[in-house]
């Protein structure tokens, strides 16, 4: 270096020169690239996003002409990034997506559909979890191939259960409730018997329950005013108004796995990410004290959410093939497994939970009863925004704002309102 | 009259760059959401965009029958009065404290009160969750303290927002104070002087010298403070999320939820007119009531 030509006052510029260099010739490198390599871009979101990399590394070694660049974005702001990006035509070429959002970029014509690209490679698709291979097909074609399940089951802590005179779960809502009665009276004495997560989950679940449809006319109509909806709240009423559900989730409780692991709390309602949670916060002595249970029904065994997350190519994409690749990748029941011990992220294939690891872990055998009992949501653009409404009115009800008809009449009244722009645009021939 | 004509034309030649601007980054903006608010644009006309509609002033009729736009401009109005009037009070309470002579350490006074102004938001909305929460905040210990129940802050429909004002004037007062502050120390002393020489006691002082000289100061620094607060909204996005049951529901989250994360653009450009009227009506109201 000390005999490059720069006088001394230029020579304090030098790094910015290089850099500048640098610059350019990378750019003159990545123009010249692309004949040889593909760039594909990813986005991954919350704890999947962090942790996928090793595994994709593995999948560019496989594929030595594409190179994945991963983009990791919280969950929090997931939607609205999708959303956002869509308008602003900066989607990339693989995404993860929640499955209710599925058909809203489906209506949006954002996705490819897949089906040639299944039929081309024989995939199996029989040994995906029904429910959840139904959320990825909607009427239209197939949109999405199932990245990973959730579903939401009970957590509970199995030496309370046996305090209470308990061996194994209820499976109808009657006994269950006679259950919960047990936990918060002597010799138990939790505050509380049971946790619901604080979102339009639990109530919209006891609707599935039930058998309401949540929206009629072919998602033209809210339908909640419907008997079956009606029951399912009237349900959720009663177990807050009973105070076996704290009142409003969010301040009530102390933290969850902390009142959970003081007996506090007996049961909770959540999904796979709490595995991994009561694994990282719960003392050893708790190890073993907690199991999962499938949600119990109005007469047996009950249904739950088919919730989870799909991957997807949008059309924007310019290298379909090699996106298919990486969503080809994911699929398969190897690479499912190592991203399952990588995440704790269930797979949504049977035949990977037959394998070892899987089957052997108790304390998820509530899970694996559960998945073959899930349903999916109505398949409408606007269920986040219709979700947010029914969130409102259970909470409403519960906190004895609004009468019980009064709600679902209002709720009805808002998601109609709602879903005015798909009945013109449903009666409109394309 | 000839000369004034060139000289017109120099100035518009002038003004003309900053006009422009104005005219494309402010007005153009504001017509384009005029126009945007006359139609139905949504999600649905991107994928489509000939479905788009023009609804007149349907947009805003839904507006008046909407409930939650009168939850929200409810608990807006409330903020703006409630929340205006404790950061103005409280503003000019410690002003005037840190003013006094006998007061020392002046700069760490003023340091004190403005480090919540400066603060990022998101870390102040962590720590007033753990102050407030239900079970094991703060608030509720000194509530226990007094030998009151406690208060769940941020889950009862009743206290949230109560709640949120405490806790924005709490951030915001600093900066009306720095206001106060330099206007106190802009009244001459000589005022002072001749009003003790006339015999006028601590409080005369107070309310025929000191209040009348900060007048124009309190009318800027509430006009500040009422618009600051109409557009409330990193406040509850980040604490309640516009919850308990809408409680804390304010206009511009309401906006924000409407337009990006429904994308039902037009309906929420019609709430930012309506927002815009109202704030340009009390920036009237105020002004007037302090030019009378």
């Amino acid at each position: 270096m000390g005999d490059w030509p720069y006088s001394r006052a230029a020579y304090s510029q030098a790094p910015l020169v290089r850099a500048v260099v640098l610059f350019c010739l990378a750019g003159i490198a990545a123009c010249h690239e692309p004949e040889q390599t593909v760039q594909l871009t990813f986005w991954a979101f919350g704890r999947e996003g962090a942790q996928v990399a090793p595994l994709l590394e593995s999948f560019e070694a496989a594929h030595p002409g594409i190179q994945v660049s991963l983009q990791q974005i919280p969950w929090s702001a997931a939607y609205e990034k999708l959303v956002t990006a869509y308008v602003g035509g900066q989607l990339p070429d693989v995404a993860q997506i929640g499955n209710s959002w599925l058909p809203q970029f489906a209506a949006l014509q954002a996705l490819v559909e897949l089906t040639p690209w299944v039929v081309r490679d024989r995939l199996d698709t029989a040994d995906y979890f029904s429910g959840i291979w139904a959320t990825n097909r909607l009427p239209q074609g197939l949109y999405g191939l199932p990245w990973y399940v959730d579903t939401r089951v009970l957590f509970y802590r199995t030496d309370l259960l046996k305090q209470a005179g308990y061996a194994t779960m209820p499976q109808t809502w009657a006994g269950w409730e006679r259950l919960l009665h047990r936990l918060v009276a002597p010799p138990v004495n939790a505050r509380f018997a049971l946790a619901l997560l604080p979102d339009w989950s639990p109530v919209v679940i006891l609707g599935l329950q039930q058998g309401a449809t949540l929206l009629g006319g072919n998602g033209r109509y809210g339908n909640f005013r419907d008997e079956r909806f009606r029951r399912a709240l009237a349900f959720y009423v009663h177990l807050v108004d009973a105070r076996l559900v704290p009142r409003s989730g969010a301040t009530q409780l102390g933290n969850l796995y902390h009142e959970f692991a003081r007996g506090q709390l007996a049961m909770f309602w959540s999904g796979p990410w709490s595995v991994g949670e009561l694994r990282a916060r719960l003392p050893d002595s708790l190890a073993l004290r907690w199991a999962t249970a499938p949600l119990p029904g109005p007469e047996g065994p009950g249904v739950s959410l088919a919730g989870g997350s799909s991957l997807v190519i949008f059309r924007n994409t310019r290298n379909l093939e090699a996106a298919w690749a990486l969503v080809r990748f994911w699929a398969q029941p190897e690479v499912q497994l190592q991203f399952y011990r990588l995440t704790g992220n269930l797979p949504p294939r049977r035949s990977v939970w037959q394998q070892a690891i899987l089957q052997r872990d108790q304390q998820l055998e509530g899970f694996w009863q559960q998945l073959e009992r899930i349903e999916p949501l109505p398949a409408v653009p606007e269920w986040e925004a219709i979700a947010a409404r029914i969130h409102y009115y259970a909470e409403a009800t519960a906190s004895g704002l609004l009468g019980l008809d009064e709600a679902l009449a209002r709720l009805d009244q808002e998601v109609d309102r709602i879903l005015e722009k798909r009945r013109r645009i449903a009666t409109v021939p394309r | 009259m000839k000369r004034s004509w060139t000289e017109l034309r120099a100035a518009t030649w002038f003004l003309a760059p900053a006009l422009a601007v104005v005219l494309l980054f402010l007005f153009l903006p504001a017509l384009a959401a005029w126009m945007l608010s006359l139609t139905d644009f949504d999600l649905y006309t991107f994928a489509e965009p000939a479905a788009l509609r023009w609804v007149g002033l349907r947009n805003y009729l839904a507006l008046l029958q909407d409930g939650r736009f009168w939850k929200a401009l409810q608990n807006t109005l409330i903020f703006v009065g409630l929340g205006g009037l404790l950061t103005l009070c409280l503003a000019l309470g410690a002003a005037l404290w840190i003013h006094q002579r006998f007061v020392r350490w002046k700069a760490f006074w003023r340091m004190v009160y403005f480090a919540p102004v400066v603060t990022s938001l998101v870390a102040v909305a962590i720590v007033w969750r753990y102050l407030l929460h239900a079970r094991y905040g703060l608030a509720n210990q000194a509530l226990a303290w007094l030998g009151l129940p406690p208060i769940d802050w941020l889950g009862d429909p009743q206290w949230a927002l109560p709640a949120l004002i405490l806790m924005a004037v709490w951030k915001n007062y600093g900066y009306d104070l720095l206001i106060f502050l330099a206007a106190l120390q802009a009244i001459p002393e000589e005022l002072y002087d001749a009003a003790r020489m006339d015999g006028a006691s601590v409080w005369q002082q107070l309310r025929y010298v000191t209040l009348p000289a900060l007048r124009p100061m309190i009318a800027l620094a509430g006009l500040i403070t009422a618009n600051g607060y109409l557009q409330v909204f990193a406040e509850p996005y980040v604490m309640t999320q516009g919850g308990p049951l809408d409680a804390t529901l304010t206009l511009v989250l309401l906006l924000y939820e409407q337009g990006f994360r429904w994308w039902r653009l037009g309906y929420a450009a019609a709430l930012a007119f309506v927002l815009f009227v109202l704030m340009l009506g009390l920036s009237w109201m105020l002004w007037r009531q302090h030019r009378s």
